[in-house]
């Protein structure tokens, strides 16, 4: 199997992941309920994943690192508590359902939101922030990158235009965090919201977000704690302030160890090899007959995903085949992101989605690229 | 039942600050360890930083140059 569906999840895991989530089980205790050493372990470990995290999303404060399943609840909790009915919201169609969601969620409940286009070939003009300006805008809440083409926002501009105009910045990381660099204070960041499956390369069931300090997000869940037992309401200290119930210390483990592996190799050399692996696969696959590559590849900075489609062969079909011929495993349909199939006109058919890793190599995108090759002179 | 003796206890309001004071503790190489808090003193956390006496004045400094989120400083028999 070859495996290219890393926007998805990457898989596998760096060495020593497992080992860490297996060792972790069989230790420790309850990050933060007793002080035996045991438990202790446990809050050490997850205390040191939060430093990391901060120190990889340029996070002055490791206590602002609050963990969650995954990105989708992250992005729910700031969303849910940083806005509210009466506020006005900018975000743009390249955004996953784990934003839209939430913000269509939150026009329900009386907030407006506004987003700026994007055009059939996927791209946005960055001229439409300034235009969709309103006197109760609150926020900006975006994707870095399209989990679609694989598109970027600026997202440079887009903290300075946040700060300009005294907005909220959210941020999606979902595709980016541990290939491309995000700093929070440099790029006037006020949330981060990333997951640990995907680039970061840990387990599924971990994520969270960073949060700058003094902006207060209203608690989503609360519960326990292990701290302040006695008091009615969640605490408002971060991290406990999001984090209401057991923490996933097993999972975080393994991200510990995805996260040594990311320094150790250095996100520049792995966003070096994996996107190097996706130019390949474009240039390979772009002159095939009948195929159609979305998004803008005449960008060296870009996610590594190319996705496209063989004339108008049913992207399910295309993805069924390249599994089952040729052992290639891709994703098909719809992608979660319905703003970005409308703009570039691919709802009915949806799309096939290649996305590299770091453990790809040439040999097996070479091997995608016949593949789609072979079907596309075939259809 | 063990002796008891005094001690310098500092309180935390979430188990992130604790696991900050015990790192910022060990670099810095001053004495102390988590324990459970103590009864006698109400706390936002369900440990606390329990260091010899004398090292009170070194706890304090770290607290302060290192903008530590303490809850409180006590000294107490345990």
């Amino acid at each position: 199997m070859i495996y290219l569906d890393n926007a998805a999840t990457t898989r596998p895991k760096p060495p020593g992941v497992a080992e860490a989530v297996t060792a972790a089980m069989m230790s420790w205790g309850n990050c933060g309920r007793g002080a035996h050493e045991e438990a202790l372990a446990s809050a050490r470990a997850v205390f040191s994943v939060r430093a990391k995290l901060a120190a990889l999303f340029g996070c002055p404060r490791a206590d602002h690192v609050c963990f969650t399943p995954n990105s989708t609840q992250a992005l729910n909790i700031a969303i849910s508590g940083l806005l509210g009915p009466g506020d006005h919201v900018i975000s743009t169609d390249l955004e996953h359902n784990s934003v839209l969601r939430p913000l269509y969620r939150l026009r329900q409940q009386g907030a407006a939101v506004d987003f700026v286009p994007a055009d059939r070939r996927g791209q946005i003009d960055y001229a439409d922030f300034g235009h969709l300006l309103r006197p109760d805008t609150k926020a900006v809440v975006c994707t870095h990158a399209s989990n679609l083409t694989g598109d970027m926002i600026d997202i440079g501009w887009v903290g300075d235009f946040c700060r300009a105009h005294g907005l909220l910045f959210i941020l999606d990381a979902s595709q980016t965090a541990g290939v491309f660099p995000i700093h929070m204070e440099k790029q006037h960041i006020d949330v981060v919201c990333f997951t640990g499956h995907k680039s970061l390369l840990g387990p599924q069931g971990t994520g969270g977000l960073c949060v700058r300090e003094g902006v207060d997000i209203r608690p989503f869940a609360v519960g326990g704690t292990g701290v302040q037992s006695y008091l009615e309401t969640q605490p408002t200290e971060y991290p406990t302030r999001l984090e209401a119930g057991t923490l996933n210390s097993h999972g975080l483990a393994g991200l510990d160890a995805a996260l040594d592996f990311l320094e150790k190799t250095g996100i520049d050399s792995i966003r070096a090899h994996e996107t190097a692996l996706a130019r390949r696969f474009y240039e390979a696959v772009r002159q095939a007959p009948g195929i159609t590559v979305y998004g803008d590849h005449s960008m060296t900075e870009r996610a590594p995903v190319v996705t496209l489609n063989i004339g108008d062969y049913e992207s399910g079909e295309v993805a069924d085949e390249l599994a089952e011929r040729f052992g290639i495993a891709t994703r098909p349909g719809a992608h979660c992101a319905p703003r970005m199939h409308r703009a570039l006109g691919t709802t009915e058919q949806g799309a096939v989605r290649f996305s590299w890793s770091y453990f790809n190599t040439e040999e097996e995108t070479d091997a995608a690229a016949e593949a789609v090759r072979i079907l596309a002179t075939e259809n | 039942m063990r002796q008891k003796e005094e001690k310098c206890v500092v309180t935390f309001r979430t188990t992130a600050a604790a696991m900050e004071m015990e790192r910022t503790c060990k670099a810095a190489g001053v004495p102390g360890r988590l324990i459970p808090v103590p009864r006698t003193i109400t706390a936002g956390c369900g440990m606390c930083w329990a260091a010899p006496p004398s090292a009170r004045e070194a706890v304090e400094e770290l607290v302060v140059a290192k903008h530590l989120m303490i809850d409180g400083i006590y000294a107490i028999i345990l």
